[in-house]
């Protein structure tokens, strides 16, 4: 997350000083190039008219933006009221990527916790084995999960035989379907920065705590969480902005009846309403929210290092 | 499923494309191409063909208006996109003379209004769109809007719905007597009325997995296109596709020459290629649907020319082709469409 020298730190050695420059280059080019140029395009788009079947023209408007925040109606006459449509998608992804990212902490951290406490030697394989489903692509992992959760699949059979239920569970095509997906497809994000921080906890605070009889939930409060807090921030950051932009997800696992931002997005350019400059408006009211939520982290987490 | 697809089929065709004399890049739709057809184009001729697929007109309109122009040299849309294209600018025209098989083409489909003359397009498939029933999981007469629309208790939060926005409005304005493109306020709000109430009973909209999600019984309703059910029944044997008496609609595809195709002639030997009855034959063989060309009877599967799912009952209404609608009226059809997937 925090890239670049450390402020006011001299631990930098100046024999590198005139080299920086040239060596940042690169990165900068693939910034510039990949996401700074490809962001202003969708800045101006989302200012353009709307060209009719996709496209936009060169005619300076706020109409996307009013689309997003009025309703004027079937016909687009009506008086103007506020637009509640945009706001429940908006809302609706919010809340599934914050549940996400919950149930991804806390299955994530036990698990990343018990890996960064095996022995050393066995903690690369326990590594290993996380990232083992993510050699697939996501688009083929998200089918399977549609073939296992759907009416007549193996979840569903698999309950049916054991006689938990008596009817097949709906899951297929609804929220909670949605949910497990985003879950299932971004938990290593939570368990991985999670188990860095804690691989690099110096466990002889704990015995310390211990030893000044706290209790394990207190230690675990007071010493380890605050200590590994860096890794939890961006395991909940790297789970919480990709699951508010997903739509593999809600498309074939929610059946695409009710958009989240990301499918709402894709629809706008790939899909039948070819409104790109809604679509590139509904990117940067996204792109502005994600902004706000991440300030606001790093303010937290400078005061709470400021108090420390 | 799509991107298994057609990165499969770029595997194909990468292993043999050792002398190419030339290449084709094509943009298609899903699963409706023969691999084994292209290979033998590319046998016969040495051109090298690249494909790129898609899952609805829209997106592929989208995709070329984005960028994808000077790409391709051919790609596959269906009647009333033929129609937009052509009046967006996005097809090139095909001079006469140019295509060598150009007089195989059938009378019927010789002057389509869509492309009056055959300026730009030689007919691909034909077929219809309406949609199918697991007849295990109903009884009942299947060949009714209904059941779509207003379907019985039973089906309800059974029903799979094309995510395409041209067939669904199209289904919804049969259903309910409309004319399409229409610019009645009081019909356009009872038609906004209706499918919101009609989404409550859908479980779903999917184009990619229309059959799977039949075959696999997560749906018992699922709009479809007729070959599609077709190769559904081979699967799964309940699979019946209905023809309901409000009517359904018709469709073509059609290959199209398009502006700025970077192998131009290779599009057009492709083009002549598929006019060769024995080829567009083989489509037909795979895909299931009807053919634009006349002289390819004795190619054809023969159970293909009783398919149920091509030959309409005397109760079935009349077909219909999607129109193509003017900017304000669009718009309105948009906005209902945004509603419904809201």
């Amino acid at each position: 997350m925090a890239g670049g020298a450390a402020p006011g730190g001299s631990t930098a050695s100046d024999t590198y000083a005139r080299a920086r420059h040239w060596l940042l280059m690169p990165s900068w080019a693939v910034l510039g190039v990949f996401v700074l140029a490809p962001v202003c395009v969708m800045v101006i788009y989302s200012f353009l008219t709307k060209e009719f079947r996709g496209g936009v023209i060169w005619d300076p408007t706020l109409a996307a933006y009013d689309q997003f925040f009025f309703d004027r109606g079937l016909f687009g006459d009506s008086d103007p009221k506020l637009q509640w449509t945009y706001i429940t998608i908006f809302w609706r992804s919010i809340w599934q990527a914050g549940l996400a990212t919950i149930l991804s902490l806390l299955i994530g951290f036990p698990t990343a916790y018990y890996i960064a406490t095996r022995p050393a030697k066995t903690r690369a394989l326990w590594v290993f084995l996380i990232t083992i489903p993510y050699w697939v692509n996501l688009l083929i992992r998200t089918v399977s999960m549609k073939f296992l959760l759907r009416d007549e699949g193996p979840l569903n059979d698999f309950l049916l035989n054991i006689g938990l239920i008596t009817e097949p569970l709906q899951i297929i095509n609804t929220n909670l379907a949605v949910q497990l997906g985003l879950f299932y497809s971004y938990l290593p994000f939570m368990v991985l920065p999670i188990y860095a921080a804690v691989e690099r906890y110096n466990f002889s605070m704990s015995e310390a705590a211990a030893d000044l009889y706290a209790t394990k939930w207190t230690t675990l409060r007071r010493i380890v969480l605050p200590a590994v807090r860096p890794g939890v921030i961006a395991g909940c950051i790297l789970v919480f902005v990709p699951s508010l932009g997903a739509f593999l997800a809600p498309d074939l696992l929610g059946g695409a009846k009710n958009f989240m931002i990301g499918s709402l997005i894709e629809e706008q350019f790939k899909g039948n309403a070819g409104n790109w400059p809604f679509g590139a408006a509904a990117s940067m009211i996204l792109l502005s929210m994600v902004l706000i939520l991440l300030m606001i982290f790093a303010h937290q987490q400078r005061r709470a290092e400021a108090s420390a | 499923m799509k991107l298994l697809t057609s990165s499969a089929m770029a595997l194909a065709l990468l292993a043999n494309s050792a002398a190419a004399e030339g290449e084709l890049v094509i943009y298609h739709w899903f699963e409706y191409m023969p691999a084994e057809l292209l290979e033998k184009f590319e046998a016969e001729t040495g051109i090298k063909v690249t494909m790129d697929t898609y899952d609805s007109n829209e997106a592929m309109l989208a995709s070329l208006k984005a960028g994808g122009m000077g790409t391709y040299d051919v790609a596959v849309p269906g009647d009333y996109m033929v129609q937009i294209m052509a009046g967006e600018g996005l097809l090139d025209t095909i001079a006469d003379g140019e295509l060598t098989n150009k007089g195989n083409i059938a009378s019927a489909w010789a002057d389509p209004s869509f492309d009056p003359g055959r300026k730009h397009s030689i007919p691909y498939q034909w077929g219809s769109t309406s949609f199918s029933v697991n007849t295990e999981d109903y009884d009942g007469e299947i060949n009714t809007t209904d059941l779509l629309f207003n379907p019985p208790e039973e089906l309800s939060g059974k029903i799979n719905m094309l995510d395409s926005q041209g067939e669904v409005m199209a289904l919804a304005a049969l259903h309910m007597g409309f004319p399409q493109c229409d610019t009645d306020r009081d019909r356009l709000s009872a038609l906004n009325d209706m499918l919101q109430n009609a989404k409550t009973h859908w479980a779903s909209f999917n184009s990619d997995t229309a059959k799977e999600v039949l075959v696999s019984g997560d749906v018992s309703v699922g709009m479809i296109y007729d070959g599609f059910s077709a190769k559904a029944r081979e699967e799964r044997a309940s699979i019946t596709y209905a023809f309901p008496t409000q009517g359904y609609v018709v469709w073509m595809d059609n290959v199209v020459l398009l502006k700025d195709a970077p192998n131009r002639d290779s599009a057009i030997k492709f083009m002549d290629f598929l006019l060769e009855p024995e080829n567009i034959a083989a489509v037909s063989n795979y895909a299931r649907y009807g053919l634009g060309v006349t002289g390819a009877e004795e190619f054809l599967d023969p159970d293909l020319a009783t398919l149920p799912e091509a030959n309409p009952p005397e109760t079935a209404g009349a077909g219909a082709f999607i129109a193509v609608c003017d900017q304000a009226t669009q718009a309105v059809y948009d906005q209902i469409w945004t509603n419904l997937k809201n």
